[in-house]
Formats: C-alpha cells, structure tokens, sequence
C-alpha cells in the first residue's frame, strides 16, 4: 500500500461521501456545496493519474464555473432557503436496485478489461503530454475535426442558453 | 561566495543534506523538505503583508496630499502591528442563525487561496515552490477557487444585503475571469509552455510586455478588477451596500478577507512581474541567483505602485459601467488579439526574433488604436443621441412664449 | 510530477491550517459577550423587513453562462497555444477558425442583448 493508493482512496471516499450527501442534503444551498467537494475529489484523483493539465482544467471549469452556475440557479429559484423535510423518494427500494444492477454490470466489464490489473506507471521526469495534447488536437489524423466541432457545439449552446434565459428576461420585464 | 551568490540555494541545499544525512527513508526527507518549504514560504508571505499595509497607506496618504500614519514608530512602520494587535483581540459577533460552516469557512479559504498563489511562482533561477508544467492555468483556478469564498461569505452571513453583494462580486468576479483566461493565452504561445519557470526563462531576451503590450494591458485590468480592488471594488464600497459581504464579520475574521485582499494585490502585481516583465531575468540574474530575487521585488514592487495609484486616483466604476467595459471592450479586444498575434507569429516564422517582435508590437499597438477608435465612436454617438438639453429647451421655450400667467 | 503535486497538496493543507490557527488564537484571547441586539442581523441599524433572503436577477445566470462557455474555448485553446510554435500554418488556421466559429456565437449573445446589465 504505497502512498499513491492511499491518496487515492482517500479522495474516492471524499468523493463518494459528497456525492452522497449532495443527493440527500436538507436544503439546496448544502448540496451545491458538497457538489464543490466532489468535484474537488475528482480533481485529487485526475493528479493521482498523472494528468496534471485535466486537474487543473477540472477546477478551473467545474469548481470555477459550474458550481457557480449551479448555485446562481439555485439562487434563482424561490424555496432555497426552507428546509424541504424528509428526502426519501416512495420508490427508492425500486432505484436503489437499478442503481446496483448497473454498477455491478459496470465493474463486471472494467474487470474483464486488461487494464484493470496492471500498475500505473509513473512517467519519466521530463515527459510533457501537454505538448503532444496540443499538436495532436489540431493534426488532421489527430483530433481536428472534434476539435472544430466543439466549438460548434459550444455556440449551439450559447445560442440555446441565450434563447431561454433571454426569452423568460422579456417575460419578466414586459 | 557560494552564500552570498544565493543564499537561498545554499540553504536549502545544506538543509536537505541534513536531513538526509539523520538516516530516514527518502520519502520521508522529502515530505519533510516539503513541509518545511511550504511553511517558510507560507509564513514569510503573511508576515510580508504587514510592510505591504504599511507600504500602501503611507502612499495613498502621500497622494491625498497628508502624511499617512507616523506616529507609531519611525514613519509610522509599527501602525500595522498596532493595527493586528488590536483586530486579535476583538469580539467574534455572529450572526443569528448564520450558518457556521460556511460562516467560519470562508476567510480561511479566502486567504488559503491567495497563499497557494506562491507555490508556483519562481522567486530566482534556482528557489521556485514547486516547477508545475500547468502553473499559469493553476494560478487562474485558484482564483477561481477563491470565488467560492465569497459565496460561502455571503451566504452564510444569513444577511441579504451580504448575499447580495456576494453575488455582484462574483458577478464580477467571473466576468473578468474570460478576458484574464484569453490574455494569457498570448504569452503562452510566445513560449510554447504553460509552466512559469519556463515563461520567465523564455524571456530572456525580450520581455513580453514588449512583444504584447496589449495582452499585458488586458491582463492587468482583468487581474486588478479580479483582485476588486478600485476602481472596481464597489462591491466592499463603504457607501454601497456598507461592505457587501464582509457586514457580518469582526476581528480577525474581518482582518482575515483584509489580509486576503492586499496580500492578493502584491501576489497579483507578482504574477504580472512574472509573466510579462521577465520575472527574476536580468543583467547577471542567472549566475547570481539572489540578484534575480532582487530583480523579481523591484519589478513586483513598481506594478503594485501603479495599482496603489490607480487606487488612490481613479474614481470607482459603476457595475453597469463594469460590466460594459468587460464585455463590449476587454472580450472582443482579446479575442481579435489571439486571432492577430496567432496568424502573424505564423507568417513570420522563418525572420529573426527582432522582426518577429517588431511585427507583433505593431499588430498590438494597432489594435489598441482601433479599440480606442472604436470606443470614441460609439461615445460620441451616445451623446449625440440623447441630448440632455431638449427636454429643457421645450419648457424654457413654451414658458416665454406663453408667459408666467397661464 | 507526482512529486510537484505532493507539494502543492502540503502547501494547501498548509495555507488552509494557517488562517484557521491564527483565528483560533484570536478566539481565544478575544472577550465574549453575546448580547441579542449585537447578534441581530445588520439593516443599517434599524430591524430587518422581510425575510432574510432576495430573489436575484436573471441577469447573473446568463452572465455566469456565457462565462462558462468562454471558460471551456480558452481551456480548449490552451493546448492548441502550447504547441503554437511548433505547429505548421494550416495547424494554426485551424486554431484561428475555432475562434471565428465562438466570435460568432459572441456576436449572437450581444446582439440579442445577453451582455447588458439592467
């Protein structure tokens, strides 16, 4: 048990600690602060895994961004501030027995996968997979055409917010 | 001699040979190396502030034309230690039902933040917390990091004026964030790597600044409006929303966000020095490490002049104002900028680094011009639009016509 | 890299135990004295009216979205700058078509308004 695993043990069960509260918390504004942990905990794992540039970016984006977004539109929303009760759904016996159905299908694959048993291998000193990220999103054998793509999906979901969110401003204010 | 060229060096040099030599396992030198490191650096950065307060009221005192504090000491330098004697033995007043967790919370995280800032900036050639190859995109999420703070402030003061000005700071806050995030872009092409040991040593024979006058521009207005200090810190604007969403707090929690605050201007002025003032480089800077140190204080300490003097002479911004000058000016500016300097470098590859730099300074310089162009523009057909006088000019016009009687 | 990390997670524990200290400390040495009236929630000094919460605008979601959205193209470009000097021209034409597309969208936003605060 090297300190590697240790850490990553320790930000899984942080991980899988929040996410749990965040589905069971009393008021909203609690869940959205515990979804902040969680993705917190992903980042913890993403450094376990050597990719330093997708750690970075998962703060950046999700902790930056969209836990802030998602606490504006709990913001927006009337009923934040009162506490809602008990949070048991009447069929939870039902969701709880998809739920663990499907993660045992998931484990049942990753365990046929080869990767599964093999140690992770620390890569040498100087290796900078930023560099070779980079030439290979824009290379035509690489990934050029997701890489434009996504753009276009971004400004399709630019468009789409802006249609919705625009929309219900000129219901409030006309 | 070996001391005297670096001193730093040599001590962490002797220090890690020590504790090597007492026989522990290497993981647990480094761990302990580590630790030291962090406190030593943790520690000096917040002892620091307190020059850094006095630093700043004794200039702003100077430029409102008085003395700033010179009682306490010679020029007044133990006013700040009057100062967190004082604010450490100060009542803790929370809030009824303030929510403690977030409550307590967040000016511990909000100085956590800013302290993190230091672990990747390199302070000389040889004494650098850690060399991260993402340090610029880590130093960006710390900041936003350092965001959820002031919701957790704001919120958990279970106040609504406090909520409210946590929102238009993070409001803020973010808004600024996307002209910061494209301003960086720029000198990390010019140096083809995201770490910040290796955008200092990229620039080695030219500053960036020089390169890209108007990607330092942005930056600088991104991070000063990041920072919310004046002109954009109505939000902690004692006559605005009395000190947004600091109301609910006292002593030292209070003292904690003031720490947070001026702590992140220096560490601001430093990631400035840093990417686009050539950092530690200078005349001799590489064989004689304490000379960069040196080099890396003096440029940090000219930038945070500037922004103690865009503080004690600009007037403060209104949001809508804010928000404009975001989104109709910085965003475009950048965006057009990425898209010149990218097709330039590219055309010009093959010159010499001299012609290389001359083409890109020209494209910034004119795209600055036509920001400016564009600026006076839509201003003067804002006035010419809605004249102020017309309203007047009918009452004054029917008023004589149809006499005082009527 | 392992090794940076490390640092940079006993350099967060380390900034996050700092400030808590000094606060505890400050707790210690400070006097205590609840009183109901210095505890009551700040009105600029009068009794609070309402309840203690405040519908926001709308305004900040939009804003806070289309920041997200700025936020995911310059992560995006980030990879694309580190290899910028390295890259062949039609590369760079690619990186430079992926801003077009977004300054479109940009325009769109401005136009229909999205960037105005009321």
């Amino acid at each position: 048990m090297n300190g590697l695993q240790v850490v990553f043990l320790l930000a899984a069960l942080v991980s899988l600690f929040s996410a749990a509260m965040v589905v069971s918390a009393r008021r909203m504004m609690h869940a959205a602060l515990w979804l902040v942990l969680t993705l917190m905990g992903v980042a913890v794992i993403f450094v376990t895994l050597q990719s330093s540039f997708f750690a970075v970016v998962q703060v950046l984006v999700y902790v930056g961004a969209i836990a802030i977004l998602i606490i504006f539109s709990v913001m927006l929303t009337r009923r934040v501030m009162e506490d809602h009760g008990d949070q048991i759904l009447p069929g939870w016996r039902a969701a709880g027995l998809v739920a663990g159905l499907l993660f045992a299908i998931i484990v049942g694959f990753l365990a046929l996968w080869q990767g599964f048993t093999t140690m992770l291998v620390e890569l040498p000193a100087d290796a900078d997979n930023l560099l070779d990220l980079g030439q290979a999103l824009v290379s035509p054998q690489g990934y050029a055409l997701p890489f434009e793509l996504a753009s276009v999906l971004l400004v399709a979901a630019l468009i789409g917010a802006i249609t919705i969110a625009v929309d219900r401003k000129e219901d409030q204010h006309g | 001699m070996d001391f005297l060229r670096d001193p730093f060096g040599f001590v962490i040099q002797e220090y890690t040979g020590w504790l090597g030599g007492l026989g522990l396992p290497a993981v647990w030198v480094d761990i302990i190396a580590k630790l030291t490191g962090a406190l030593v650096l943790a520690t000096g950065a917040m002892l620091f502030v307190v020059f850094l307060i006095w630093y700043e009221r004794k200039l702003i005192g100077r430029i409102q034309d008085r003395f700033g504090p010179n009682r306490v000491g010679p020029w007044g330098i133990f006013q700040p230690v009057a100062d967190m004697l004082k604010i450490f033995t100060k009542e803790y007043i929370t809030p009824i039902g303030a929510d403690k967790f977030a409550y307590n919370l967040a000016p511990i995280l909000a100085v956590a933040a800013v302290l993190l800032l230091w672990s990747v900036l390199p302070l000389s050639v040889t004494v650098v917390g850690t060399d991260l190859n993402v340090g610029l995109l880590f130093l960006v999420a710390v900041g936003g990091l350092g965001e959820m703070s002031y919701i957790l402030a704001g919120w958990g003061s279970n106040n609504k004026y406090a909520l409210l000005g946590a929102f238009r700071l993070v409001a803020q806050l973010i808004s600024y964030e996307v002209p910061l995030v494209l301003s960086a872009l720029v000198p990390v092409m010019l140096a083809g790597t995201l770490s910040v040991n290796g955008i200092v040593q990229a620039q080695e024979s030219v500053w960036f600044i020089v390169a890209a006058p108007a990607a330092a521009l942005i930056f600088f207005i991104a991070s000063i409006a990041e920072i919310g200090r004046s002109p954009f810190d109505l939000i902690e604007a004692e006559s605005e929303l009395v000190a947004g969403y600091n109301i609910e707090y006292s002593g030292l929690k209070f003292g904690m966000f003031f720490v947070a605050e001026f702590l992140h201007a220096f560490t601001v002025s430093m990631i400035f020095a840093t990417v686009f003032l050539g950092g530690w480089q200078g005349p001799g800077a590489a064989e004689i490490p304490v000379l960069g140190f040196v080099y890396l204080m003096l440029k940090t300490f000219v930038v945070y002049f500037v922004t103690i003097l865009f503080r004690g002479t600009l007037p403060r911004f209104r949001i809508d104002q804010m928000m404009n000058l975001n989104w109709k000016v910085l965003t475009p500016l950048s965006l057009a900028l990425i898209m010149a300097m990218a097709i330039v470098g590219g055309l010009t590859r093959e010159l010499p680094v001299f012609w290389q730099v001359i083409a890109f300074l020209l494209v910034n310089l004119l795209l600055l011009g036509a920001t400016d162009q564009l600026m006076r523009l839509s201003q003067s057909r804002k006035t010419k639009s809605n004249l102020p006088m017309q309203p007047l000019r009918k009452v004054l016009t029917t008023s004589t016509k149809h006499g005082a009687g009527e | 890299m392992l090794g940076n990390w490390l640092y940079i997670g006993i350099f967060a524990l380390v900034a996050l135990m700092m400030p808590a200290l000094t606060i505890f400390i400050a707790g210690i040495l400070s006097p205590k004295r609840p009183d109901p009236i210095k505890n009551s929630t700040y009105e600029c000094g009068v009794e609070t009216v309402g309840p203690n919460w405040t519908q926001i605008k709308i305004q900040y979601y939009v804003f806070a979205l289309v920041f997200l959205i700025f936020d995911v193209e310059a992560v995006l470009l980030f990879p694309w700058a580190v290899a910028y000097q390295l890259l062949p021209l039609y590369a760079i034409i690619e990186g430079v078509l992926f801003l077009l597309i977004l300054v479109v969208g940009f325009l769109y936003a401005w136009r229909k308004g999205a960037l105005e605060w009321f």
